[in-house]
This record gives structure tokens, C-alpha cells and sequence, in this order.
């Protein structure tokens, strides 16, 4: 017996899948997105209304899509085409109106890509562009992106009609840039989902170290982008990049609730299964691409560390070099910071105190407690445990995350034995 | 959340009877359709049993048993798995209700399973041993190499 939630549950799945193909598909038709998702939610009302007695149509996916295009007719007819913008909607139609079934499933992956660029698009700010592309392109509801950020359900709401209103004033166009552009535009994408996976995978602050949805998310919409741009090295590196490090998901923190920092990871539990798949994009990526961007030179090393049997076993002349390679494509001090992690590894302790003391003076560190506790652990190294201390101390002042804190502190109190 | 979809064996498939190319071509689709989706993990077809091992332990306590295939009762073995990768078990069910019917003669047949997630066991200090275990382990290899 099928109750009405199970139907309900089925529906909210069906919704997921369907979505996304939906929205762009009605983008491509209407022009505007904010009228295809309303016109889509509609069709998904009316699904809640009848699946339960008439139960789930066999392709749902394109009942929900011939559902959502009677209402974009409704909707032309009840306007009468007064404004120019529905005229250009009936043009629209008029041309797809023969073949749903090509507009469900041919070209399908291209109207996923413009819609992906246009959730993307730089007139939206960061916080805007990863709540709408979580919301259209990920099927979340308004409470799911919520809660995985850890504000309120009005605020992501607020945030996604302001989003599809900007989209709007601005006359974005439902296109895949090309040229110069396309570069540009494509690392906005990729900058979103990684945005995304890294909000999921390090929380900035509370005591929530690990926000498992959006990892999910932001590593299948990757999946997907490396299925629909399928010859852009730098989507195979970034795909490669979450896979490896979801490989470790359940390592980085132990069963007490702390995190584990990678070195001292248990390896016989890091997914295997992952870091082959993250291991073949990578090489996918290297294949694609002359010269590696800054995504797939990040999967290189967590690569190196994937691939080392042991911590010991790591190759840290490898990841030394590909730091430096990362540094001259993007400079920034946060990569300085690692590669000195990766020379004092690779050649001793003082080495990388040297990178390290060279980013003292630098401001957009200031705030950064990786800094000291970097310096601190080099310290230690070196047997300079009091001035070790104070760094861990200065880390532990510095960081939002509870645990992260706690962990600082205990390495400034062993300072002290 | 991860979930096993289990192809499970017929006679044609046991026989190493290869599978109509309509067949072919729609589990072909299928799988593109799982990869576009982004939820397709791993994917594998398995040769006939005539070809496995089985190994069991009728005595609790002693050697196991070894014993070559083929062997009986298809319904009861494996012919092949689609690891997938969803958010509910909805889906899952959705996306093996997509899957084409694997055999066509009455006899296809497909097992949903859901896999352990690591937090599923990890509470239990039983399992915690076991790590302490496998990780020395994974020491003493490394020793070896």
C-alpha cells in the first residue's frame, strides 16, 4: 500500500532529478528564468495534486514538461502577447511547440550549460550565484540551501528573487559565452561550485565542521559539467579535486567529533572508489590540457597525497614543485603558505620557515590563523617550543571554528611539557 | 547516500548467453543518462558463475570450503551492479525503475541495496578495533614493500 507521503517523497525525488532539465528548457523557451521556474513549479503543484490517485505517470520527466508548456501558453493567452517580451515568448514556442521530446532530451546538456553560465554570471554576487545555481541547477529547496549555510530560509529566499530579478534588469542572455569570454566565464562556474564544496567541506564557523550536502551537490554538479563541457581540462581538474577530497570525508574528523589533519589520517579508510575517480578526471584533465590550470594542479597534490601509502611515503619534492607551479599560475599567499608546508616537508623545517616569515608582513594574512599555526608547527620542529607556543596561542585566538580552536590550544599547551 | 542496484543472474546470463543488442543499447542509454545526472559511481558486468569461487565455512572453525562454479539456482546470484550516488532512497528507487528490465523473459530482476555509510558503524567499539587492526595492518604492508 502506498501511503500519500511515500508518493510525496517519490515526488520531491522525481523533482530532483527532473528540475534542473526542466528549468532550462522552459529558460530556453520564455527567456527568463525567474517565469521558468514558476511556470515549473507550477507543473510540480499540479503533479502533487494528482500522482497520488492517478499514480506516477512512466516518464514523468516529460509529463512535468508538457504540464509547465500548457501553462506557458496559459500563461501567453491570459497576457494576450500585449508585451513585447511574450510576443518574443510565442516565437519561442511556436518553434519548439512540435518536438517536446528534443526539447527534453537532445539538447538537453547545452540548456543545462547556459543555464548553469547565466546562474553563474558575474552581475550576481558569490553568496547570490551559489544559492540560485543550488536552488535551479541542484533542485534544493529554499530550506535545504538554508540550513547548509546556517542562516535563515528568508534570507536564501530574499537572496534568490533578488538573484532572478538582477538576472532580469540586467537582460543576462540564456547563452554559452564564447571566445575569451567563455575562459572567463567557465572559471565564474567553476569558482561557484568549488565555493560550494568548500562551504560544505570546512565550515568557517559553529561547531558544524562538515556540512555534508553541499560536498554532494557541488561534486555532482561537477560531474555533470564535465558531461555537458566535456573538453575543458579545467572542469575535469576541479571534478578530479572534490572527488579526492571527498575520498577523506569521513577521515577528517574522528569519532569523537575532532578534526584529524590529514598527515594523521587513517588511509585504509579514505574511499577508494573516489580517488580512482578523481585520479582517471585528473588524468582527463592532463590529456585536455597543455598546460594544467589551478584546479587540476590542486588535484595533483592532493593526488600525491591520495597516492602515498603512508604519510611518510609522501612525495614532497612532487608537491613542493606543483605548489610553485599553482603559485606562478595563481599567485596569492595562501599557496605561498602551502608550498612552505610542502619545502620544510621536502627539504627541513627551516626552509619553510623562511617562505613562512616573508608572509609576516603580508596584510591579507592578518586575520589568517593557518599563519601561526603553520610557524608555530615549524617551530616545534625545530625546538623552538616557546616561541611555539605564543603562535598556536595567536592561531587559536584567530579561528571561528570551535574545534579547530580547541585542537590549536592543546598544541599550544603540549608546547609547554 | 549510496546504493547498490543489483542485476541479478538469469539462465541466458548464467549460459553466457550475450544479451539482444536492443538490450545493449537501452542499458548503454541508461548509464548515460546516470553519468549526465552526475549519480553513476561504479558500473560492472560479471561473467557466468561457470567461471567462479566459492569459498565457504560449513565448520565453524575450520578450513573453509572451496568450490568451483557453476553454480545452481540464477535467481539466488549476481550478474551485475550500477553503484549510485543520491540524496534518498526515493531516488534510488526511481532511477532502478528507470533501469531497463535487465533479462525480457520473465526473469529480470533487480536488488536495491543500500551501502553502510561509515557513520552507520562507527559508534560500535567493535568496529573501532577492527580499524586499530586494518590500519596496523596497512603499517606491517607498507614494512613489507
Amino acid at each position: 500500500m502506498v501511503t500519500l507521503s511515500q508518493t510525496h517523497r517519490t515526488i520531491d525525488a522525481i523533482w530532483r532529478m527532473e528540475s534542473a532539465k526542466l528549468i532550462a528548457s522552459l529558460t530556453r523557451m520564455l527567456r527568463d528564468v525567474g517565469v521558468a521556474e514558476d511556470l515549473a513549479q507550477d507543473a510540480l503543484v499540479i503533479a502533487l495534486e494528482r500522482w497520488p490517485e492517478t499514480g506516477i505517470p512512466d516518464n514523468p520527466g516529460a509529463w512535468l514538461m508538457t504540464t509547465a508548456k500548457r501553462r506557458a501558453i496559459d500563461l501567453m493567452r491570459r497576457t494576450k502577447l500585449r508585451d513585447q517580451k511574450y510576443v518574443e515568448i510565442a516565437r519561442g514556442m511556436e518553434y519548439k511547440e512540435e518536438d517536446i521530446d528534443q526539447a527534453l532530451d537532445g539538447e538537453i546538456g547545452d540548456d543545462l550549460l547556459r543555464l548553469v553560465f547565466m546562474t553563474c554570471h558575474p552581475v550576481l554576487s558569490p553568496n547570490a550565484r551559489v544559492a540560485l545555481t543550488l536552488r535551479l541547477l541542484c533542485g534544493l529547496t529554499t530550506d535545504e540551501i538554508a540550513r547548509s549555510f546556517l542562516v535563515a530560509e528568508s534570507t536564501i529566499a530574499q537572496r534568490i528573487v533578488r538573484a532572478k530579478r538582477t538576472l532580469r534588469a540586467e537582460k543576462v542572455p540564456f547563452k554559452v559565452p564564447t571566445g575569451e569570454q567563455r575562459k572567463k566565464r567557465l572559471s565564474a562556474v567553476l569558482e561557484v561550485i568549488y565555493l560550494m564544496f568548500n562551504e560544505g567541506y570546512s565550515a568557517t564557523s559553529g561547531d558544524h565542521w562538515i556540512r555534508p550536502l553541499l560536498c554532494q551537490e557541488a561534486l555532482r554538479l561537477g560531474r555533470v559539467l564535465s558531461e555537458i563541457a566535456p573538453h575543458e581540462s579545467e572542469v575535469y581538474g576541479l571534478v578530479a579535486l572534490m572527488e579526492i577530497q571527498s575520498s577523506r570525508f569521513k577521515t577528517r574528523v574522528s569519532a569523537t567529533g575532532e578534526p584529524v589533519l590529514l598527515m594523521d589520517q587513517n588511509r585504509a579508510k579514505w574511499d577508494r572508489l573516489l580517488i580512482r575517480r578523481g585520479l582517471a578526471a585528473l588524468k582527463r584533465s592532463q590529456e585536455l590540457g597543455s598546460t594544467l590550470g589551478p584546479y587540476a594542479l590542486q588535484a595533483a597534490i592532493s593526488a600525491c597525497h591520495a597516492e602515498a601509502p603512508t604519510a611518510d611515503e609522501t612525495d614532497w619534492i612532487r608537491i613542493a614543485a606543483l605548489y610553485e607551479a599553482l603559485s606562478r599560475a595563481t599567485p596569492s599567499p595562501i599557496i605561498e603558505l602551502n608550498r612552505a608546508v610542502a619545502i620544510s616537508m621536502a627539504f627541513g623545517p627551516s626552509f619553510g620557515l623562511q617562505i613562512v616569515d616573508e608572509l609576516s608582513g603580508e596584510p591579507s594574512l592578518k586575520r589568517y590563523h593557518l599563519l601561526p599555526s603553520v610557524r608555530g608547527d615549524l617551530l616545534v620542529k625545530l625546538g623552538r617550543f616557546g616561541e611555539a607556543r605564543t603562535e598556536f596561542q595567536r592561531a587559536a585566538s584567530m579561528t571561528r571554528n570551535d574545534r579547530e580552536k580547541e585542537l590549536l590550544l592543546n598544541r599550544a599547551n603540549e608546547c609547554e611539557s | 547516500m549510496r546504493f547498490m542496484m543489483i542485476v541479478k543472474a538469469t539462465t541466458d546470463s548464467e549460459a553466457g548467453v550475450m544479451p539482444s543488442q536492443e538490450l545493449i543499447d537501452a542499458m548503454q542509454k541508461y548509464n548515460e543518462e546516470l553519468v549526465k545526472a552526475g549519480v553513476l559511481l561504479a558500473a560492472d558486468g560479471l561473467q557466468p558463475t561457470s567461471s567462479g569461487i566459492r569459498i565457504s565455512y560449513p565448520e565453524p572453525g575450520e578450513k573453509p570450503k572451496v568450490m568451483d562454479g557453476p553454480f545452481t539456482e540464477a535467481k539466488e546470484l549476481i550478474a551485475g551492479y550500477t553503484l549510485i550516488e543520491v540524496k534518498s532512497r526515493e531516488e534510488a528507487i526511481e532511477w532502478a525503475l528507470r533501469m531497463p528490465d535487465p533479462h525480457g523473459y520473465g526473469q529480470g530482476e533487480i536488488e536495491l541495496r543500500q551501502v553502510f555509510e561509515l557513520e552507520d558503524v562507527v559508534a560500535n567499539p567493535e568496529s573501532l578495533a577492527k580499524e586499530a587492526t586494518l590500519r596496523k595492518q596497512v603499517k606491517e604492508q607498507k614494512k613489507g614493500w
